[in-house]
């Protein structure tokens, strides 16, 4: 039962986590263009 | 990826959005983006595919007719969009969507422990687990339930009941004695139940909200904004580039021909021939000299006007058509969705219910302790988590298949009302026809000749000229080599050929409602070409399909008789012509008066009041913007046929979303008597809850092939 004490903590935190991360991702526009995201890997970047 | 060296320097920088249809793959994005890198005064260009909206920073002295140009030469048509449709992104769906999220993450968490206490966590493990769930669940509530709260309170102020109702209810209610539960260390908390329902049906919503999202971006990409601006000559003589809503009375602006006029006014200088039919809907080019007025929208046809604007683009001649559509809009406001009318029987009966449960436990006296969570468990069991989801997932399944075969429908009641409608009335130019000319028989000119016509059309973007580029270039005429090619304004293109002289240009062939022109070669007698406004590919067989769904048409325009007869031979419908807006709306109000539902099908400003009147109403991707705008749905490309495809899309829809809903009514008829005997624990609860969901998903998933 001890080890709850512990495990029920570091369940939440990684959830928090990854609920962070989605917010993030959507303030970030990674989610504005869903068709575009795809496509831009396979444009070349010949320079820089 | 676009990381452009900033330039830095004293200049401001300005952001420009343009709508670029014809992207759509890796490579176009490769194409703009790199293209326009080079520019001078430009900072970062960015293309969305999703949106097919290219936003560009650039420097404020690099106008937007250059960036326009710029995209032109790359090989795509672009169209500065307004600010009013770059800024209108609805932000409601985001909303729904972090929502979603925050009610995901934490029903997953209090899943976790509730499976612990379904297994047989006892005692003091158990308190703890459900004071945890109810650490988790309150904020939650409290966050993701405020779209259903809102919702609901909106509802209840004005005397009404929607399906949020009983939602909130449940939820809050729920919500409050499992807390109770927890702190008296009772044996069931429902907090998991109270936080899966807003989970699922907050899923339901963002995808109707995205969905609608979707549809809004694909038309805005299609508004042609009757010119976003026009160029303006300053009193120093200097003339610069003023968007449509900074243009105001007193400027004069220069209207190229082939561009279209962002505000009314009053020609200055110049005549030439308008094509009003976006406006009007009459087909014939209406000539304007010096002294004329002319309204936002009109295109000019021949040659170049200087134009003094008599009103700002806000309110021109549009303002009265805006009175007229804002009346129409009323009566489709008063349009009850089809959950909240089932919401009106649902609400109350469940109420009842609980309410009757409790009572009659607590007579039976177990007290009412006991009494009260019989009820609660009733009022989950009942909460219309199935009954949220049968109706926005059976839509979006429908809209998204329709998107794909080239409709798009703007939001779930069009398909509700579309499913309704059992008349059709439509505008002829634009709608039933392609509304621009085409050349008829194109065989008639000598093989010889066509390289030279060819050649001739594509130095104008008159109409005319235009129709015979199509015309020649699909059948894979090469143009001939022409000498000295120079525009006539108002009489046509002319060049050497041969050391001959030629010309197309205005025909002799006066008669009304004939569209001509003649091309001639030397001394030669001049090859006429005939031009009408052919119907659209498949218009007789949409409309005779229209009538096997028992939707009889018939056709309201704004043209002339004699044109119109011409026009629509062969379809056998009835037309009542040279009709007003407002004769328009009266003919639809006298038909919903009968107890019609009217579907209207019209492109122009002039339909912009009727298709606001109708019952529901679809537009071209050639309408004007009022057009589209005040259409439910949208169809792309040439053919009629996507109006009835839309119909029969419609009405499957509506069966699958019945079936959903004798489904969720199913469902209930077998869990109530349980809930109603104390038989549901929280576990039952959940695996009911998420078992009838996904049954009503997977129905409306049938209809992934609606539209075809």
């Amino acid at each position: 039962m001890s080890g709850l004490v512990l495990l029920i903590p570091v369940a939440l935190l990684l959830g928090l986590v990854g609920l962070a991360a989605f917010f993030w991702a959507m303030r970030d526009g990674q989610f504005d263009d869903m068709d575009g995201a795809g496509m831009r890997i396979l444009i070349e970047d010949e320079d820089q | 990826m676009t990381a452009h060296p900033i330039v830095a320097g004293a200049e401001p920088l300005v952001r420009t959005v343009l709508a670029i249809p014809g992207a759509h793959c890796a490579g176009c994005i490769a194409k703009v983006e790199k293209g326009l890198a080079g520019i001078s005064g430009l900072i970062s260009a960015r293309l969305n595919v999703t949106s097919k909206q290219l936003s560009i920073t650039h420097a404020a002295s690099l106008e937007v007719p250059a960036l326009v140009e710029a995209v032109g030469r790359l090989g795509f048509e672009a169209q500065p969009l307004s600010e009013a449709a770059a800024e209108g992104k609805d932000k409601d769906s985001r909303k729904l969507l972090r929502a979603t999220a925050v009610a995901g993450f934490a029903s997953m968490n209090i899943m976790l422990l509730s499976v612990s206490v379904w297994s047989g966590a006892e005692g003091a493990t158990r308190d703890l687990f459900h004071l945890l769930s109810g650490l988790i669940a309150i904020p939650t509530v409290a966050y993701s339930g405020q779209p259903f709260f809102r919702s609901a309170w909106s509802a209840l102020r004005r005397g009404r009941t929607n399906m949020d109702v009983p939602i909130t209810i449940g939820v809050l209610l729920v919500t409050a004695l499992s807390l109770f539960e927890a702190m008296t260390s009772g044996r069931h908390a429902y907090f998991d139940g109270a936080v899966m329902l807003l989970f699922f049906l907050l899923v339901g919503r963002a995808l109707d909200s995205l969905m609608r999202e979707r549809a809004r971006d694909g038309v805005t990409a299609l508004l042609k904004q009757q010119a976003a601006g026009a160029l303006v000559i300053a009193a120093d003589g200097r003339s610069n580039w003023v968007r449509a809503e900074a243009l105001c009375p007193g400027m004069r602006m220069i209207v190229a021909a082939g561009e279209r006029l962002a505000a009314d006014g009053m020609v200055e200088t110049g005549t030439s021939n308008a094509d009003l039919s976006l406006l009007t809907g009459e087909s014939a080019p209406q000539r304007i000299a010096p002294g004329d007025c002319v309204h936002a929208g009109a295109l000019n046809l021949d040659a170049p006007l200087t134009v003094l604007v008599t009103a700002a683009s806000g309110d021109s001649s549009l303002a009265e058509i805006a009175r007229l559509m804002g009346e129409a809009g009323q009566g489709r406001s008063r349009y009850v969705r089809i959950a909240d009318r089932a919401a009106r029987f649902y609400a109350p009966a469940v109420h009842a219910l609980a309410a009757a449960s409790f009572i009659i436990w607590l007579l039976l006296g177990v007290g009412w302790h006991q009494a009260l969570l019989i009820a609660a468990a009733v009022l989950i069991i009942t909460c219309p988590c199935a009954l949220g989801l049968a109706v926005p997932a059976a839509q979006i399944v429908a809209a998204g298949s329709l998107m794909r075969a080239g409709v798009l429908v703007k939001d779930g009641t069009a398909l509700e009302r579309l499913a309704e409608a059992d008349r059709a009335l439509f505008d002829k130019t634009g709608t039933l026809t392609l509304g621009r000319p085409e050349l008829v028989e194109p065989a008639a000119v000598p093989d010889d000749l066509k390289p030279v016509a060819l050649a001739l059309a594509s130095a104008s973007r008159h109409p005319l000229s235009q129709a015979l580029r199509r015309a020649f270039e699909d059948d894979g005429v090469i143009p001939a080599a022409i000498d000295g090619l120079e525009e006539i304004p108002g009489t046509g293109t002319r060049g050497w050929w041969r050391g001959e002289r030629v010309s197309l240009g205005r025909s002799d062939d006066l008669r009304e409602a004939v569209l001509a022109a003649s091309l001639v070669v030397g001394d030669a007698p001049p090859v006429q070409l005939h031009f009408r406004d052919a119907l659209r590919p498949e218009a007789a067989a949409t409309i005779e399909r229209l009538r096997r769904l028992d939707i009889p048409s018939s056709i309201a325009t704004g043209d002339r008789p004699t044109s119109v007869a011409a026009a629509i031979r062969g379809l056998g419908l009835t037309a009542s012509t040279s009709m007003r807006p407002e004769d328009k709306l009266a003919l639809i109000d006298r038909l919903q008066r009968r107890g019609q539902r009217v579907l209207m099908v019209g492109d122009g400003l002039n339909d912009g009041p009727a298709l606001a009147a109708g019952h529901v109403s679809m537009a071209p991707a050639s309408a004007s913007d009022v057009g589209q705008n005040a259409a439910d749905a949208v169809f792309l490309g040439d053919s009629l046929m996507p109006v009835a495809r839309a119909v029969v899309a419609a009405r499957r829809t509506m069966r699958v979303v019945r079936q959903n809903f004798a489904i969720a009514i199913g469902y209930n008829v077998i869990a109530v008597p349980l809930a109603f005997i104390g038989l549901v624990t929280p576990l039952v609860a959940a695996l009911a809850m998420s078992g009838s969901s996904i049954i009503v998903v997977a129905n409306a998933l049938r209809l992934r092939r609606a539209a075809q």
